[in-house]
């Protein structure tokens, strides 16, 4: 009888059988263990959870104070039922973590959302040694290929003090988990002020919590004035782009932050006056280089460009296996809404939201 | 070029029109007078011969990024712009360069002349001294696709703002046969029109449509409320053709297409009238295809316009003649400030001088004597073959452009039927990377026929929903084409339909595009493919 893989992909999601746990389920199960805490990865419901230490107080915070969950550090070891797990800094975001896991000899890696670059607030990514590789491919295509994040943070100071020159404020948009921070982070606050979105600081309060170090930022309340934020900066999440909320600051220039706008034609749909590149997640490159140095014998690709980027990698020679999952809910839904008409524009109805991601995302937002 | 490479970038970096035209204008003031009329004439479509056939720069440009001919065409699918897509895989360089705008212009236009051996020297040493945002403009001129986020009339504006001529004057100057190479910025921004150019048309004046959306149907009492009385109007058939200007100075005769497309060859029919005309003359109308004295359906015409030779057979089955509707020159004199009565008068005398009054027609009056009347014969557009009814003050100018106030188109409806989507393709440019152009069907007994393909008409978040459908519910892949799950119900608005021996469904429809999504009918409610032949 052929052996049972150490992994299955279930309807439930990523399934251990012989240590009776999912990994980033997106139905509720008993035992989870969660690669970092972005709505598509860590979904309520479940009974118990496994994270990092540097996730606890976001997972709490999204998903209920009183959620059970036990948090470890990197390279730590928990046994369940013989099944060895341990945690690897996947660079993605504060607390993300790729999963490993080892078995009579046998060693899996989930990768959980990854980029190799140091972002400076992050642990940067590890290479970790596997058999088999359960990678995101997000970026899995050779289109995508990432400058320096030094680069992207010169223009995004450059264009913010221009604003401030020209007494427009500057808006800035990214995920509230991971891009608020890595931007707030590398700012040149010689400049100005930083303001916050609610949704933004209350992240930020709990990686606070949490004992990360961030720079100092200011939440916007309704009292906040538009003369008040002019000569600084508002990191705001993608939902709020052209609500009420956002319009109240006018006249403001607005950029968005994300891989995809390396494309011209994406940046244009989401009509931002200023497009950076900066993602969270590997580039065509980094992918690559990743899944090489895990040295693992087969690679199997899950959400992003998976038909592509599985063949190119069986043409060079890896043992790649595209899977269906339902991850992809960062970058990929991290659209802006259209320019709403109605002043109740920020309200966003359940039967909108066709999948679980979005919900969660919009219910992150405080928008549902 | 960086200055023009940095040009593209900054008109992409805003959305606001004044900031547009001001980068427009800190372009002109700090390059050289030639990559002025350059960057002009790129920005009005007067791109360079293509020096390389594109399927030598995709081989060329594989090879460089070591990358499988199906990955770049998948590659292709995601950027949607093939200048954008080679600028982003080729190898980033750290050399660079200092050529201007007309310098690089100048080496297209040899390398044309070449070996094809020289021309993938050329082209690798060219890509290996350019940044990315230098290599995609550059790509952009080489394979002819240029195209700008951004309209003339911009470019106009910031070109009046920086030589004080009115923007309607240089938008005449720059219409025309003109090439950067020999049309320098001193004369176009000369106070006299040194213009010595007798080909060069005038800009066209174009009407605003009267009931902007297709649903909302204007009545008789709202046209009376936004137009007045109907006594000031004079209204003609909206003809379904190829609108023309028709110029003959100093014995010689050229036709221009509203694309600005010098045609004067592809219409023999017209010339001999042409040539009969006074030195000085220029009409404005629209060229049909007749037979028997009929205009005949847009499809015939089309069908002459794509062809490189006009054969005897063609010109026989589709003849063209000329509705005109105006006279924007008389005598040598530019007549466009006078009044559309005045301009109207001249243009009957003229016709009616002609030998021609088959080939030489005029847009007949529409008599009518208020809105309600003129709403009644509008119903029997189709049967005139046109498109509907325009309507032109009487004490209108001949304006530049499309302007609000004296023109107006009041179209028919479109006819409509409701389609099921069955097949699906990434769109280009702001749509790349998202199933954007759809392919319909209607039922033909127990199976779904297509019968059009459109990807105009629904609104940004629809799209994003649609394109979510497809990628859940895909049944097969055949290179870029998706086969989908048949369930979306849309309703399919078009122009015209016409008896097609080169499609499946045995029709073809004129301007098809997307009305509405019908989320409330089931598949099985769609039309049939005999409702479409009944509207034969």
């Amino acid at each position: 009888m052929a052996k049972k893989p150490l992994l299955e992909f279930t309807d439930r999601g990523i399934y251990c059988a012989q240590g009776l746990f999912y990994i980033d389920p997106w139905l509720p199960v008993d035992d989870a263990v969660i690669t970092h805490a972005h709505s598509d990865h860590a979904r309520m419901g479940n009974k118990r959870y496994l994270a990092h230490h540097y996730s606890e107080q976001v997972l709490r915070y999204r998903l209920g104070a009183d959620i059970q969950l036990q948090t470890v550090e990197y390279g730590e070891t928990v046994m369940k039922n013989g099944v060895e797990i341990s945690l690897f800094p996947a660079g993605h975001v504060i607390g993300s973590a790729q999963v490993r896991l080892s078995y009579k000899g046998e060693v899996w890696v989930v990768s959980g959302d990854y980029k190799v670059e140091d972002d400076g607030i992050s642990t940067p990514f590890e290479p970790v040694r596997c058999h088999h590789f359960i990678s995101e491919c997000t970026f899995g295509m050779p289109v995508y290929k990432w400058k320096a994040q030094t680069d992207t943070f010169n223009e995004i100071n450059t264009w913010w003090r221009q604003n401030a020159e020209n007494n427009v404020a500057t808006v800035i948009v990214g995920y509230s988990l991971g891009k608020a921070q890595r931007v707030l982070q590398n700012l040149d606050l010689s400049i100005g002020k930083v303001y916050t979105h609610g949704v933004i600081e209350n992240t930020n309060e709990a990686l606070r919590r949490n004992g990360i170090i961030l720079n100092p930022t200011e939440r916007i309340t309704p009292l906040t004035t538009k003369e008040e934020v002019r000569k600084g900066i508002i990191i705001a999440p993608p939902s709020s782009v052209g609500t009420p909320w956002m319009r109240r600051f006018g006249p403001y220039d607005f950029g968005y932050c994300s891989g995809w706008m390396s494309i011209r034609g994406a940046k244009k749909r989401r009509a931002a006056d200023r497009g950076f590149v900066l993602s969270d997640h590997a580039d065509w490159d980094g992918l690559i280089s990743a899944i090489d140095a895990t040295g693992c014998e087969k690679v199997y690709l899950t959400h992003g460009y998976t038909a592509s980027f599985s063949r190119y990698l069986s043409e060079i020679g890896f043992d790649a296996h595209e899977v269906h999952t339902l991850y992809g809910g960062d970058e990929n839904e991290e659209e802006p809404k259209a320019d709403p008409v109605g002043d109740d524009s920020s309200e966003v109805k359940i039967s909108d939201l066709s999948t679980a991601a979005d919900i969660g995302e919009a219910k992150e937002e405080g928008l549902i | 070029m960086r200055a023009f490479a940095q040009l593209f970038l900054s008109l992409d970096e805003t959305n606001k029109t004044n900031e547009k035209v001001r980068v427009l204008k800190d372009y002109f003031l700090s390059v050289p007078d030639t990559d002025k009329m350059h960057m002009l004439a790129l920005f009005t479509g007067r791109k360079p011969k293509r020096p390389i056939n594109s399927t030598l720069i995709r081989t060329w440009a594989m090879e460089l990024s070591h990358i499988p001919v199906w990955l770049f065409e998948e590659s292709y699918q995601v950027v949607g712009d093939l200048a954008e897509t080679i600028s982003l895989l080729l190898p980033q360089n750290t050399i660079s360069n200092s050529k201007t705008l007309t310098e690089w212009i100048a080496e297209i236009n040899t390398v044309g002349a070449r070996t094809e051996e020289e021309k993938k020297q050329w082209l690798i040493e060219s890509w290996g001294m350019q940044d990315s945002q230098e290599k995609f403009v550059f790509n952009k001129v080489l394979t002819g696709g240029f195209r700008v986020g951004v309209s003339q009339n911009l470019v106009i504006k910031a070109l009046a703002d920086i030589s004080k001529l009115d923007a309607a004057t240089l938008t005449h100057r720059i219409m025309g046969n003109w090439m950067p190479e020999d049309y320098t910025f001193d004369q176009l921004i000369a106070e006299q029109g040194a213009s010595d150019d007798i080909s060069r048309p005038y800009p066209f004046f174009l009407a605003y449509p009267i009931q902007e959306t297709s649903e909302k149907q204007k009545s008789p009492e709202e046209l009376h409320g936004s137009l007045g009385d109907a006594a000031e109007w004079q209204a003609e058939w909206k003809w379904d053709g190829i609108r023309a200007q028709m110029i003959k100075r100093d014995g010689k005769i050229f036709i221009w297409s509203r694309g600005e497309d010098l045609a004067t060859e592809k219409f023999p029919e017209l010339h001999p009238f042409l040539n009969a005309l006074p030195d000085g003359t220029v009409l404005d109308g629209e060229i049909l295809s007749f037979q028997n004295g009929q205009p005949l359906p847009f499809n015939v015409l089309q069908t002459r316009i794509g062809r490189k030779n006009l054969s005897k057979k063609i010109l026989e089955e589709g003849p063209v003649a000329v509705i005109a509707y105006d006279c924007l020159e008389y005598g040598g004199e530019d007549i466009r400030n006078k009044t559309q009565v005045e301009r109207r008068a001249i243009l009957e005398q003229l016709q009616q001088e002609t030998d021609e009054p088959e080939i030489f027609r005029i847009s007949e009056l529409i008599n009518f004597s208020d809105w309600d009347e003129l709403a009644e014969i509008r119903t029997r557009s189709r049967s005139m073959i046109a498109e509907g009814i325009m309507l032109k003050r009487k004490s209108a100018h001949y304006q530049v452009g499309r302007r609000r106030g004296d023109w107006w188109k009041w179209k028919i409806d479109p006819l409509s039927v409701d389609a099921v989507m069955i097949y699906a393709q990434k769109g280009h440019g702001r749509r790349a990377d998202l199933y954007t152009d759809y392919t319909f069907a209607v039922w033909d007994g127990d199976k779904l026929v297509p019968f059009a393909k459109a990807y105009s008409g629904l609104t940004d978040e629809e799209i994003r929903k649609v394109d979510n459908f497809v990628k859940r519910n895909t049944l097969e892949k055949f290179g870029p084409v998706r086969t989908v799950k048949p369930q979306l119900v849309f309703e399919i608005g078009f122009e015209g339909i016409n008896r097609s021996t080169r499609h499946k469904s045995g029709i073809a429809l004129r301007f098809p595009r997307i009305l509405r999504w019908r989320m409330d009918k089931p598949m099985e409610e769609a039309d049939t493919i005999e409702t479409l032949r009944g509207m034969l």
